[in-house]
């Protein structure tokens, strides 16, 4: 009834509609704003770890000078005796991540090679998520297999203290494994097909295809995934926390205990220290470390990635 | 004198690649068999951790009590129950949290936002923050929902941390859900005068729904498997009380390391069982995300 009350009469119906159009125009505007507005979350989010990071290593530099954060070789501002050189933290930090890296570039290299050279589709369907759930176990998961599993059975063959950098960084490794391996295995699968049948075509063999055609054009993909696992295992925590111990050391033997920053960082927090003591501005300190290396790391990958990417079409 | 070296050059590579081919087809195989290691390696090391683990945990896991009840000082009693309670409220939060910022701003970013340079630097922002250590995220939490806001170490202030961990994921996985959506779907609810907003209601999320809800369910599983972000905002090793929002609150992983740090060798067997508990949880969720994506993927 009412539909042929509008049709009858010109003027209604367009005032329908118009007012419609205007309302929907509103609202319309006030979807927009919200979306806009949980887009604009993500910024708040990085504005904030900016701010919060910044304000108490400001604070922080205003007790501790430069030189002292970064000239002092000791670790120890929970002793009586405080030095407040972060270079023990920093050599912790790398050594595990050096372990890690010589487990997980060979190991994610051959998983993407075999994946996308080898496999039957079939076969690669299954493996690759397969190799993928090690990304998906909790990190402290590899840190209880790393102290219990693994520290005792190196130990029968070398002598390990018990919390020591080799666990750690090897099973770091297993867990940066596909990182390296999937990022690598999309780089691998963009080298179009032509460039290998070209390469068959004279004569090379398989592997000579893989190492002289295959890889040198994937490599700004490889390069990428190689560092985006550095930045992976500078900030893990667990692991290291469980099985690589607190003693904050400048060496570069694997066999013993030491600290990284996420695990110095770790072990101070938990409401332990009050807010404004000086033990509390140390964790702000080292996690503007820990952000600006892992920020540096996560920008070079993502400029490798895009700067070098050859272009097939 | 050139053309001769020429000869010389090709006589002799012919000579050579004849020569050569078997064995370098031979260092092929070999190759071959070290790539398959490679792979089998991580996913043997996968087998023996879980081996490990259930060969250590299964028994304190089935034991009576372990899911019912509080922590206990003595090894062999006691259980985890406020350490479930907790992650589930960590997850249920996590989830109300980021599905309407996450898709909200995927949306955004898909659907309205102008190729500008300061959509780029939105775009850019993300994928940083989804390269930020969890540990990072802590720090956060703790200056703004811990100080700022005045939360303290509550489980509310470890949930909204994780929130903002899980966001970035969410919002890269919605955003490639939303793209496959095929143009002709919008075009045709264009076509027939519908509105920007009631074209991505009734026709472009409903068919995002299974991409980004297996989106969500992966980066869930991941918020309730973290710990590093909530040792910096205050969770507790220990506690005989089931948690509240705005109470000291405790997590799966929390409880593992917890139970890892114990001298007494009886705990490492709790930390197993309590692992065994936290890998059930992510299967699960992991096993609803294949389900969904089964059951609802339109191709």
């Amino acid at each position: 009834m009412q539909n042929t009350n509008y049709q009858d009469d010109p003027y209604l119906l367009s005032r329908q509609s118009l007012d419609k159009n205007a309302s929907e125009d509103i609202s319309e505007k006030i979807v927009a704003a919200i979306l806009f507005a949980c887009a604009l979350v993500s910024v708040l989010t990085t504005f904030g770890i900016v701010l919060i990071i910044f304000q108490e290593t400001f604070s922080f530099f205003q007790e501790v000078s430069f030189a002292q954060f970064f000239l002092d070789t000791k670790w120890t501002p929970l002793f009586a005796n405080k030095h407040f050189g972060v270079w023990p933290l920093i050599n912790g930090t790398l050594l595990t991540t050096a372990i890690a890296m010589a487990v997980a570039i060979p190991l994610g290299l051959s998983s993407a090679i075999y994946l996308s050279e080898y496999a039957q589709p079939k076969v690669a369907a299954i493996l690759r998520p397969a190799v993928e759930l090690l990304a998906g176990i909790p990190t402290v998961v590899y840190g209880y297999f790393a102290l219990l599993f693994l520290t005792p059975l190196l130990r029968n063959l070398m002598p390990l203290e018990i919390f020591n950098a080799l666990s750690a960084g090897l099973m770091m490794g297993i867990m940066i494994t596909p990182t390296v391996g999937s990022i690598s295995l999309d780089a691998i699968k963009a080298v179009p097909r032509s460039l290998r049948e070209g390469a068959y075509a004279l004569g090379i063999t398989k592997l000579e295809a893989i190492f002289k055609v295959v890889l040198p054009a994937a490599l700004s993909g490889i390069i990428a995934s190689i560092i985006l696992g550095i930045s992976r295992a500078v900030g893990e925590t667990m692991t290291v926390l469980i099985a690589a111990g607190q003693q904050p050391r400048l060496t570069v033997n694997f066999m013993e205990s030491v600290e990284t920053m996420t695990a110095y960082m770790a072990q101070i927090s938990g409401g332990d220290s009050p807010r404004g003591s000086l033990n509390f501005k140390t964790l702000y300190a080292v996690g503007a470390v820990l952000f600006i290396l892992t920020l540096a790391l996560n920008i070079v990958s993502y400029w490798v990635a895009n700067r070098f990417k050859e272009k097939y079409d | 004198m050139a053309t001769s070296y020429q000869q010389d050059d090709s006589l002799d590579s012919t000579a050579e690649f004849t020569d050569n081919v078997e064995s370098r087809e031979t260092l092929g195989k070999v190759f071959e068999v070290l790539f398959l290691l490679g792979l089998l390696i991580g996913l043997f090391v996968l087998a023996l951790l879980l081996f490990d683990i259930f060969r250590d945990g299964l028994g304190r896991f089935l034991s009576p009590g372990f899911l019912t009840e509080t922590p206990s000082r003595f090894p062999d009693q006691g259980g985890i129950r406020p350490a479930i309670i907790s992650s589930v409220l960590l997850g249920s939060v996590v989830i109300l949290v980021t599905v309407p910022i996450g898709v909200g701003a995927a949306l955004y970013l898909e659907e309205y936002a102008p190729k500008v340079w300061w959509t780029a630097i939105i775009e850019i922002n993300i994928s940083n923050l989804a390269g930020v250590p969890s540990i990072v995220y802590g720090l956060l939490g703790l200056g703004v929902f811990n100080y700022l806001l005045g939360f303290g170490p509550a489980l509310i202030s470890g949930a909204l941390t994780l929130s903002l961990l899980s966001l970035p994921v969410i919002i890269v996985t919605a955003r490639e859900a939303i793209r496959a959506v095929p143009d002709s779907l919008r075009n045709a609810s264009y076509g027939l005068g519908v509105t920007k907003w009631r074209t991505i209601s009734s026709h472009v999320l409903p068919y995002a729904v299974p991409g980004i809800l297996t989106g969500v369910i992966i980066s869930v599983s991941r918020a309730i498997g973290d710990a590093a972000s909530l040792i910096v905002v205050g969770a507790v090793g220990f506690l005989t009380f089931d948690p509240g929002l705005f109470q000291r609150f405790m997590a799966l992983p929390i409880q593992i390391y917890s139970y890892i740090t114990r001298p007494e060798p009886g705990f490492a067997s709790a930390a197993a069982a309590t692992i065994i508990a936290l890998l059930v949880l992510i299967l699960a969720l992991n096993g609803v995300a294949i389900y969904i994506r089964q059951r609802f993927s339109i191709r």
